[in-house]
């Protein structure tokens, strides 16, 4: 077994594992835990297969991220754990058998009698100064240029969505909230009224008697 | 050396591994949804290996937009669980219901 295998069957292995915690676990809080070692194990593996960019992006958004929010919104919420897991053992069987069973058919595809090193040849290997993120930018910001203008309003769109779901208004006695029509039809008459009234007359200082 | 098959059966036990979580957690939607990342994260070391095989560098372009929906799906996902939370005070599947699907 060479030094490459060993790094790529330790970091599936530990991918695995934490993958089948996070579907065991009772805690969600853990359940979030252990995907993201998931995670950060699989990073590795993409950093053997030379996708160096993706990997680093996959633990700065995912692990980083999106994970966070997940911990975010699983510790916000008061969840009632015991009632969600009800029915755990009774799908435990069939969850099992249809996994073994698809696994099966993918290893009969996937596997290496199909995909071997005899059937695909050796990959090429890139010398330590070639730039992961130089060969895949030069491909973004040309060939997929309008994909990537797509995916940065698709990113807007989230953002949006995202909070116009969550806003919560509550009734205007208690907060005050801006009201960008008002705003804008609002007229100098509004805002602003002259009044007549008579001027006054200041009255002269008195002065002290010094006896008083 | 790491056989592309290797890769691939990689990623075909991750996704079975997500699709067993999602026959056994099927009360909790927040455990669905991380269910749902791990798949789509099997998804893209298939596209990574085939990328790296084939020398070709469409392959982690397509990761990277899979990724980008990925976190806006994540984000409106949460957004409608805490919405629903707020609403119902519960994230039980079967308290959903009411739209009688």
């Amino acid at each position: 077994m060479t030094f490459e295998q060993l790094i790529f069957y330790v970091l599936a292995g530990i991918a695995v594992i934490a993958s089948l915690m996070m579907i065991s676990v009772n805690n969600p809080v853990k359940a979030a835990l252990w995907l993201v070692l998931a995670f950060i194990a699989t990073a590795g593996v993409w950093i053997t297969a030379q996708a160096e960019f993706l990997g680093i992006v996959l633990i700065l958004v995912y692990a980083g991220a999106v994970m966070v929010l997940f911990l975010f919104v699983v510790m916000m919420l008061d969840i009632n754990l015991v009632k969600l897991k009800e029915g755990f053992t009774r799908y435990l069987p069939i969850g099992v058998l249809a996994s073994v069973a698809i696994f099966a058919m993918m290893y009969m595809v996937l596997g290496p009698a199909h995909f071997g090193l005899d059937k695909t040849g050796e990959p090429i290997k890139f010398s330590a100064d070639h730039s992961n993120t130089t060969m895949l930018g030069l491909q973004l910001y040309t060939v997929h240029a309008y994909a990537f203008i797509l995916a940065a309003v698709l990113l807007l769109v989230g953002i949006v969505a995202a909070i116009a779901l969550t806003i919560r208004r509550r009734p205007t006695h208690e907060v005050l909230y801006q009201d960008i029509d008002k705003q804008v039809k609002v007229q100098a008459k509004d805002r602003f009224k002259m009044v007549k009234m008579k001027a006054t007359k200041e009255e002269p200082i008195k002065k002290k008697k010094e006896d008083e | 050396m790491v056989a592309l098959s290797d890769y691939l059966v990689f990623s075909a036990i991750l996704f079975t591994l997500s699709m067993a979580g999602i026959f056994l957690n099927r009360k909790n939607v927040i455990i669905l949804l991380m269910s749902i990342e791990l798949m789509l994260l099997a998804v893209n070391t298939n596209l990574v290996a085939f990328s790296y095989f084939l020398n070709d560098v469409s392959g982690q372009i397509f990761v990277f937009f899979i990724l980008t929906v990925a976190a806006a799906e994540a984000a409106i996902g949460l957004a409608i669980i805490v919405l629903v939370f707020r609403n119902r005070n519960s994230i039980n599947v079967d308290d959903l219901g009411s739209l009688k699907g």
